[in-house]
């Protein structure tokens, strides 16, 4: 049967991807590591974004506040209790929480729980109206939650941030955050849900013709994207050791929405592949914001901010000549690759041939 | 009841500062407001890079003025026309292309758009805060009665209200204001009756963008720091604006952005506890009008036919 | 004969106009009704507050469930409509255009899912069970229809008459006890007509439907409908059986050049 060949080659691919990820935690050194590991958290919040914007048409701008949830819910609750007060020296901490210490699995989960409980107060009055609004109320509520941080000082300490996070960065926790992540939005999407979502996409007034209730089903992919953007949020709380408002500007958001416009919005493997080559290019390319010297001479055009604008460019480029990105709404499955490896040019003369 | 202090006691001479700054304030966010609804009226999109279009214009007065040290009068005039380009530009190059494409694709454009702008001033101009340059004429204090108010401060609800009466003349008064308005009530329709799509939606966005110009300057003399992300918060803020009055309806604009501008100001005067939140009076608005009279307040009500 | 679906004088104002005047409908179980008249006249208008996609400014729209129990669904909405058993097919045929066949029919079939969305991520037993049954109903379906073989073509690169067929299908998945078309028959020449004609009466048969349709082809009209209600300008102008309507001469103007069998 076609379900349990693949079930089974999939589980292959994540114990061999786990012990590769065994390999780089053991042996690459920091560096590599960090770029590992902001590449799989980019991915799961990537991947988070899709549910909405790319499966769902719901286009949500909100990653950055949901991340933010997340990061400093495992910021406020991992941080050790005697650290605290060194931490929160301008304002002490609420007393409330000032003692509830947890183990950052379970920060995570919070932290997620969290952020769909704010989307769920979010969705409630702008899911039922017009989709171009909910980019702006989106977009909004992730400021005004960033706000809300900034000032609430005695629980997240405003603008001074937090600091002394326990660090995560072993690469094989983060793969398996990720890996779980991927199989449960994978295992949605094919199911009844997931079509649900996908019809809604397609055309909301058939879809709301064949008995889905348009509103109860862009709320759930609404809380279940939050969920995982808060989760992410929360393992890039950790990875980084400190949180600060000014992280979760919205333009944080700006770098997924490159991700799913490349890798293509409505694909699951694509949010893997836009993640990786936005993570990697937002690295590497750090050369350009430095000055450049070619045979002594100083070209002018390098300076910081470069690479930013560079950044920009390829998303505008992507939107206007390439608006499917790599993946569309296709998939990397299985079949597909078997169907390659037994025959690599035959693979795309069929393609070509079935349009 | 301490929390109501600032309520309570505030003086006569103190709110009428309060009142003057929340006239000015909105008076900024309807010219900035009248380019989206404008652009949404039209082409039923967010044009999310108009806020960035107010932030290049305070940088060409910055480099007109204190830079090449050309009058300011001379500057302004160019900024006007200089930003009105960059409207046409950008509606050309980022927006015409996508005119069929599915509804998301040019809202990706457009805040990719925004996203371009923003990193290009802060790489062309470096992030670090620059001043606009101070016009004594305009920035002096004048004392009246027992107040002490910004000259600017008289002068932006006059510049304003001319802005306005001009936009309403040419809107109403002029063949291509009627064929605007034609282009916003039916797109197809206005085509086949011969009217030049093209040109219509670039006049749209040279006016709003000269509009956001204007707005602009004045912004940058009452608010002078200016940094390559002074138009996001404003920008956000006067799209709500417009959604508030109603969108697509210019006069709904230019009453959405009082209702903020003075929203704005006297809550923070009443209840300076909460001048940290005051960025969030915009988005409560927001969702009190998308729950109890979503098309806006002088918006009509459409149905969708299927 | 027992009732099934009632309007009570229901009239639709959009502003100063109205679309429909005072619409008296009563549909019959297992009967096939036709909703004919002039282009403009209110059909589709008709349709729409039946279904909930319009709220109309005046009267009801009763529905009689399978239990015999009258319900009032008057601006109900459209998802709730679809689970109490009225389904429907549209105008300009809104397929999902970018999913594949198989996609678009078992989509219908969600309704009837009961498990919550974590026992279907996780495919916990109860709802493979649910999943499995809708899919054994689903290739029923499509077998039927002879779109089987088609399953994974793209919804959109079918021929326009399987488009349609589909579409149909896609309602009855949902499993309806009443099913309004939308002009099944627009665009199709006299062979794919006269197939229509029969699949028509075919599904009403097999699934124990009732059927409402609007129609401008008068032939398929005439042929299976058991009775006709003729709408002008918002207005009922006529209602009866076949041969009736044929003759009535109200009729017969407001159409003037009454389209002939083609």
């Amino acid at each position: 049967m076609k379900n349990k060949r693949d079930l089974i080659l999939s589980a292959i691919l994540l114990i061999v991807l786990f012990c590769v990820s065994w390999f780089v935690n053991g042996e690459l050194d920091s560096y590599v590591r960090r770029i590992v590991n902001l590449c799989l958290i980019y991915a799961i919040i990537g991947l988070s974004m899709n549910v909405t914007n790319g499966f769902t048409g719901q286009f949500s701008l909100g990653q950055a506040g949901f991340m933010a949830i997340g990061a400093y819910t495992v910021g406020i609750f991992t941080v050790p209790v005697e650290l605290r007060a060194n931490v929160f020296y301008a304002v002490p901490m609420n007393p409330l929480i000032a003692g509830i210490q947890m183990p950052v699995w379970l920060a995570l989960i919070v932290g997620g729980l969290l952020a769909a409980l704010v989307a769920f107060l979010i969705g409630t009055p702008v899911l039922r109206l017009r989709g171009d609004y909910l980019a702006i109320a989106t977009l909004g509520f992730s400021e005004i939650i960033r706000i809300c941080i900034t000032n609430a000082s005695s629980f997240t300490n405003g603008a001074l941030g937090i600091k002394d996070i326990p660090p995560l960065n072993d690469v094989r926790y983060i793969f398996v955050v990720t890996a779980i992540t991927f199989a449960f939005i994978a295992a949605l999407i094919n199911s009844s849900y997931g079509r649900a979502f996908k019809a809604i996409r397609e055309d909301e007034i058939a879809a709301e013709a064949m008995g889905i209730n348009l509103y109860k089903h862009k709320c759930l992919a609404f809380m279940i994207s939050a969920f995982f953007a808060g989760i992410g949020g929360g393992l890039y709380g950790a990875l980084l050791g400190t949180v600060d408002p000014k992280n979760f500007l919205f333009t944080l958001t700006y770098n997924f929405l490159l991700i799913i416009v490349l890798g293509g919005m409505g694909s699951i493997t694509g949010s893997m592949l836009g993640a990786v080559i936005v993570t990697a290019g937002l690295e590497y390319l750090r050369i350009f914001d430095e000055p450049l010297e070619i045979f002594g001479t100083m070209i002018p055009l390098f300076r910081p901010g470069l690479r930013m604008v560079m950044f920009s460019a390829l998303l505008m480029a992507c939107v206007l000549f390439w608006r499917h990105g790599i993946m569309g709404t296709r998939e990397i499955t299985w079949s597909k690759l078997i169907a390659f490896c037994k025959n690599p040019l035959g693979f795309f003369k069929r393609k070509g041939a079935s349009q | 009841m301490e929390f109501f202090q600032g309520f309570l006691n505030m003086s006569g001479a103190s709110f009428a500062q309060h009142m003057v700054n929340g006239i000015s304030l909105g008076s900024l966010y309807a010219l900035i407001a009248i380019g989206y609804t404008m652009v949404y009226g039209i082409l039923l999109m967010i044009n999310f890079a108009h806020g960035d279009i107010v932030m290049m214009a305070c940088y060409f007065a910055y480099f007109g003025i204190t830079i090449f040290h050309v009058p300011w009068y001379f500057t302004f005039i160019g900024v006007i026309v200089a930003t009105a380009l960059l409207g046409a530009v950008i509606e050309r190059m980022a927006y015409r292309p996508l005119r069929d494409a599915p509804k998301n694709s040019v809202l990706i454009s457009a805040i990719g758009a925004s996203f371009l702008l923003e990193n290009l001033a802060n790489y062309l101009f470096s992030g670090r805060p620059m001043s606009f340059p101070d016009i004594p004429l305009l920035s002096q204090n004048i004392a009246v009665g027992s107040i002490k108010i910004q000259a600017i401060s008289l002068v932006i609800p006059v510049i304003t209200v001319i802005s306005l009466l001009a936009l309403l003349h040419i809107v109403n008064h002029t063949k291509t204001g009627m064929a605007m308005r034609a282009v916003s009530k039916d797109y197809e329709i206005a085509r086949v009756m011969g009217i030049n799509i093209d040109n219509i939606i670039s006049m749209t966005f040279i006016i709003g963008s000269a509009l956001a110009a204007i707005g602009a300057i004045m912004w940058g003399i009452r608010y002078p720091g200016i940094t390559p992300y002074l138009g996001v918060m404003p920008g956000l803020k006067c799209f709500i604006a417009a959604v508030i009055g109603g969108i697509g309806n210019i006069k709904g604009a230019v009453l959405g952005g009082f209702i903020l501008g003075l929203g704005e100001i006297l809550i923070v005067a009443f209840f300076p506890e909460l001048s940290g939140y005051r960025d969030a009076f915009a988005f409560i608005v927001l969702i009190i009008i998308l729950f109890y009279r979503p098309t806006g307040i002088l918006g009509e009500r459409t149905t969708e036919k299927v | 004969m027992s009732s099934i679906l009632k309007t009570n004088a229901v009239t639709m104002q959009f502003g100063g106009v109205t679309a429909v005047n005072n619409l008296e409908l009563e549909i019959n179980e297992h009967e096939i009704v036709a909703l004919i008249g002039p282009n403009g006249a209110g059909k589709t208008t008709a349709f729409n507050m039946i279904t909930g996609v319009y709220t109309p400014t005046k009267g009801t729209v009763v529905y009689t469930d399978n239990n015999g129990k009258e319900c009032d669904i008057t601006g109900m909405k459209l998802s709730e409509i679809a689970k109490i058993g009225i389904a429907r097919t549209f105008q300009n045929i809104r397929l999902f255009k970018d999913l594949t066949v198989y996609e678009n029919v078992i989509i219908a079939k969600h309704l009837h899912i009961k498990s919550d969305f974590m026992s279907a991520a996780l495919h916990l037993p109860w709802y493979n069970e649910e999943q499995t049954k809708a899919e054994i109903e689903v290739e029923g379906l499509l077998r039927k229809v002879d779109l089987w073989d088609m399953r994974e073509e793209k919804a959109s690169s079918l021929p326009y008459g399987k488009q349609r067929r589909l579409e149909i299908v896609r309602a009855l998945a949902t499993e309806p006890r009443l099913l309004l078309l939308d002009e099944p028959a627009a665009g199709m020449n006299p062979k794919e007509t006269e197939e229509l004609t029969s699949f028509i009466k075919e599904i009403r048969d097999e699934y124990n439907l009732t059927i409402f349709m609007i129609e401008h082809h008068m032939g398929l009209v005439m042929e299976i409908s058991d009775r006709i209600y003729v709408l002008d300008f918002g207005e009922t102008i006529a209602k009866g059986i076949p041969s009736e309507i044929q003759n009535n001469q109200r009729v017969i103007e407001a159409y003037l050049g009454v389209d002939e069998d083609a």
